[in-house]
C-alpha cells in the first residue's frame, strides 16, 4: 500500500509538470462543452426554400409569404422554372424546392382542392424529414386559414374537435442542449481517462523505464492501481468541472442526486481504464495505443445513443451495446440529472457496468506481464 | 544454498524464440562478491541471459540461482536482492535527482525516513548536493548513470546487473564509472556487468565471452588471454567471434 502512494506521488508530479498537461484538463473542457453542444444540435433554424410559382395568384402569394414570415425559412431563389430551382439544390444554394402549379388558385376555388409540390434535398434523412414536416404544419396552417376566409364563417374556429394537447415531460422546452450536454460530457470524461492513462503506460515503455519498474518488487496490483487512480481522479475532476459549466453557460438541469452521478462515475471509469489498461498491454507504442483506442471510441460513441435512439437502432445494433460502455453511462448521466431517476431505476445499468469493470480490470492484470 | 561461494548458478540454461536458439545451453557460476564481466558481439545474447538473471524474462529450459533463490518459483525473492541498470537509459527525465532517487526507493518498500537519510549521503557522495534538484533530462549523460547506477544499489541488493552501462560516455567518465564499480565490489556486492570496451573486461575479475548464443571462453583475463595466446582482450575476443 505504501508503495502505490509514491507511484502516485510520482504520477501526479509528472502529470502537472507536463506543459500539455494542464491546458488539456482546463481548456478542453471548456472548449468542447462550449462549442459542441452549441454546434451539434439537430433543430433546424435558416432552411433555404426555392420557391418556384407558377401560379402567381394572390392565394399563391399568400401562401409563399406565410413560410417567408416564418423564422426557420429563407427564401433563397425565386424562378419559374423548375430547371434553375434544380440547380439551385445541387449548387446547395436551396434545401427545397415549393412549386405551386398553374391554376393553383382556380383549382382551390372550383374544386375545393389543389396541389402544391415540395421537392426536398434527401442526402442528409434527419433533416430532409425535419424540413417535410415542418412545411407540412405550414401548409396545414395555411389550409386551415384559407377554409375559414373561403366559407367565411368566422364560427367555425375550431376546426379540429379532438384536440391534442401535447407536453413534454423533463425538457418541456425541447432544448437541445440539455440534452447534448450531459451526452458530450461522457465523451469528455472517457477521453481524458481511456487516452491518458493508456498513453502513459505505454510512454514508460517507449522510454524503457517500465523495465526499471519490472525488475523491482512491485506487485501487479499495486503498479495498475497506482498508473489508474491518478486517472480516476483528474476524470472525476474533470465531470464536476464540466458539470459546473454546464450549470453556469446551459443552465442544465440537476434534477437528480450528484452524489449517485459520482459514484455511478467511479465504476464507469473502472471500465474505461481497464480498457485503456488492455490497450497499452496489447500495444508497445503511443501510435498504436492511439489508433486501437480511436478506432473503438468511434464506433462506440456513435453507436452510444448520444445523437439517435439506441431503441431505433436494428436488433444486432443493440445487442452490440451489451459490450459499448457508453451506451450506459449516456442513459444513466440523462436519467439522473434530467429526470432524477434514483439508484433503483439505474440499477441495471450499476450492475452491468460493475460486472463489466471486473472483468476488463483482471482482464488487463492478467494481460500486464513483468515477465516476457 | 549449498555452495556459499557461488552467488548465481547456472546450469543448461537455454532459451529460444521461436526457432530461433538466444542462449545456447549456458552453464556458469558467479562467486560472492567479483566483478563478473559478460562479453559478446552485439546479438550474441548478452541481453537475453542478463533479462533471464534479473527476472524479466522466463528460460525456456534449465537452472537457474540468483542470491540462493529460484528465478522460476522464487522471482519476488529474487528482485529483492538484485539491482538492474539496463542499457536503456531508465530514470524519469521529468523528475529531478532527489525525486527519482525518492521514487525508487519507495517502491522498494523502503522507509520513508531512511529514504531521506540515505538520499542525503548519497548525494553527498556523489558531489551532486546542489543539483538535487535539477531535472534528470538537463544533466550530462555521465551524471545521469551514475545517479542510476546508485539507483540500482540504493536498496543494497547482493548483485546488481549493469548492462552495457558505460556505452556512450567518454573515457574519464567511463573511468569514473569504473572507480563506483570497484566500491561496490569492495563492499562486497556482486557486480555482473556486460560491456563492449576490451579495455573494461582488464577490469573484471572473470571474463565470460558470449558468440552465437554460447559461452566460449570464461576465466580470468590473464588467463584467457593464455589460454588464447593473445596479447589483450581484443585479440581473444575477435579470435572467439570469427
Amino acid at each position: 500500500m505504501k508503495k502505490i502512494k509514491y507511484i502516485l506521488q510520482k504520477e501526479f508530479i509528472q502529470i502537472f509538470r507536463n506543459k500539455t498537461m494542464l491546458p488539456l484538463i482546463f481548456g478542453v473542457p471548456i472548449i468542447q462543452l462550449v462549442v459542441l453542444v452549441h454546434a451539434a444540435t439537430l433543430e433546424m433554424k435558416s432552411i433555404d426554400m426555392y420557391v418556384v410559382d407558377k401560379d402567381l395568384s394572390s392565394l399563391s402569394h399568400k401562401m409563399v409569404s406565410k413560410f417567408e414570415g416564418s423564422p426557420f425559412y429563407n427564401v433563397s431563389g425565386v424562378s419559374f422554372s423548375i430547371k434553375e430551382a434544380n440547380e439551385a439544390i445541387e449548387k446547395n444554394q436551396a434545401d427545397f424546392i415549393l412549386q405551386i402549379p398553374y391554376g393553383f388558385e382556380r383549382d382551390l376555388m372550383r374544386e375545393n382542392s389543389a396541389q402544391v409540390q415540395l421537392l426536398i434535398d434527401g442526402i442528409n434523412g434527419t433533416a430532409a424529414s425535419l424540413i417535410n414536416a415542418y412545411s407540412t404544419s405550414v401548409i396545414t396552417d395555411f389550409n386551415r386559414n384559407i377554409i375559414v376566409d373561403l366559407t367565411k364563417m368566422p364560427q367555425v374556429k375550431d376546426l379540429n374537435p379532438i384536440a391534442i394537447e401535447t407536453s413534454y415531460w423533463y425538457n418541456p422546452e425541447l432544448n437541445y442542449k440539455i440534452y447534448m450536454l450531459p451526452g458530450i460530457l461522457v465523451i469528455l470524461v472517457t477521453i481524458v481517462s481511456m487516452f491518458l492513462a493508456a498513453m502513459n503506460i505505454v510512454r514508460e515503455k517507449e522510454i524503457g523505464t517500465i523495465e526499471q519498474l519490472n525488475v523491482t518488487p512491485i506487485k501487479k496490483f499495486e503498479f495498475i492501481a497506482g498508473k489508474l487512480v491518478p486517472f480516476l481522479i483528474i476524470a472525476l475532476f474533470e465531470l464536476a468541472f464540466g458539470l459546473a459549466i454546464g450549470k453556469i453557460f446551459f443552465h442544465i438541469p440537476m434534477v437528480g442526486s450528484i452524489p449517485l452521478l459520482f459514484g455511478f462515475t467511479v465504476v464507469y471509469l473502472l471500465v474505461v481504464l481497464g480498457i485503456g489498461l488492455f490497450i497499452s498491454t496489447i500495444s508497445s507504442t503511443q501510435q498504436q495505443v492511439m489508433f486501437i483506442a480511436f478506432f473503438f471510441m468511434l464506433v462506440f460513441i456513435l453507436m452510444s445513443g448520444i445523437f439517435t435512439p439506441t431503441e431505433s437502432m436494428p436488433m444486432w445494433a443493440q445487442k452490440v451495446n451489451i459490450i459499448n460502455p457508453f451506451y450506459y453511462f449516456m442513459r444513466v448521466i440523462r436519467m439522473i440529472l434530467l429526470k432524477g431517476s434514483g439508484f433503483w431505476d439505474i440499477s441495471y445499468e450499476f450492475f452491468s457496468l460493475l460486472i463489466y469493470a471486473v472483468v476488463m480490470l483482471s482482464l488487463s492484470v492478467w494481460r500486464y506481464r513483468k515477465v516476457a | 544454498m549449498e555452495n556459499f561461494e557461488n552467488i548465481i548458478e547456472v546450469k543448461n540454461l537455454v532459451k529460444k524464440f521461436g526457432s530461433f536458439v538466444a542462449n545456447d545451453n549456458l552453464t556458469f557460476n558467479v562467486k560472492r562478491g567479483e566483478i563478473f564481466g559478460f562479453l559478446g558481439a552485439n546479438g550474441a545474447g548478452k541481453t537475453t541471459a542478463i533479462k533471464i538473471l534479473s527476472g524479466l524474462s522466463f528460460p525456456t529450459s534449465g537452472d537457474v540461482n540468483v542470491a540462493g533463490f529460484d528465478v522460476y518459483r522464487e522471482r519476488e525473492k529474487v528482485k529483492k536482492n538484485i539491482g538492474y541498470m539496463s542499457q536503456k537509459f531508465s530514470l524519469y527525465e521529468d523528475l529531478t535527482v532527489r525525486e527519482n532517487i525518492r521514487f525508487y526507493g519507495g517502491i522498494y518498500g523502503l522507509s520513508s525516513k531512511y529514504i531521506k537519510e540515505k538520499t542525503e549521503s548519497l548525494l553527498e557522495r556523489l558531489k551532486m548536493t546542489d543539483i538535487q534538484d535539477s531535472l534528470i533530462k538537463s544533466l550530462p549523460l555521465g551524471w545521469k548513470q551514475k545517479i542510476a547506477f546508485s539507483v540500482a544499489l540504493f536498496h543494497e541488493p547482493k548483485i546488481v546487473f549493469l548492462d552495457e552501462p558505460t556505452g556512450g560516455v567518454d573515457p574519464i567518465t567511463r573511468r569514473d564509472f569504473w572507480e563506483m564499480i570497484y566500491e561496490t565490489s569492495d563492499s562486497g556486492i556482486t557486480v555482473f556487468v556486460t560491456t563492449h570496451y576490451m579495455d573494461e573486461a582488464e577490469y573484471c575479475d572473470r571474463v565470460s565471452i558470449m558468440d552465437k548464443g554460447r559461452i566460449e571462453g570464461l576465466d580470468t583475463p590473464g588467463e584467457l588471454k593464455k589460454q588464447f595466446d593473445a596479447q589483450n582482450m581484443d585479440e581473444v575476443f575477435i579470435k572467439i567471434a570469427r
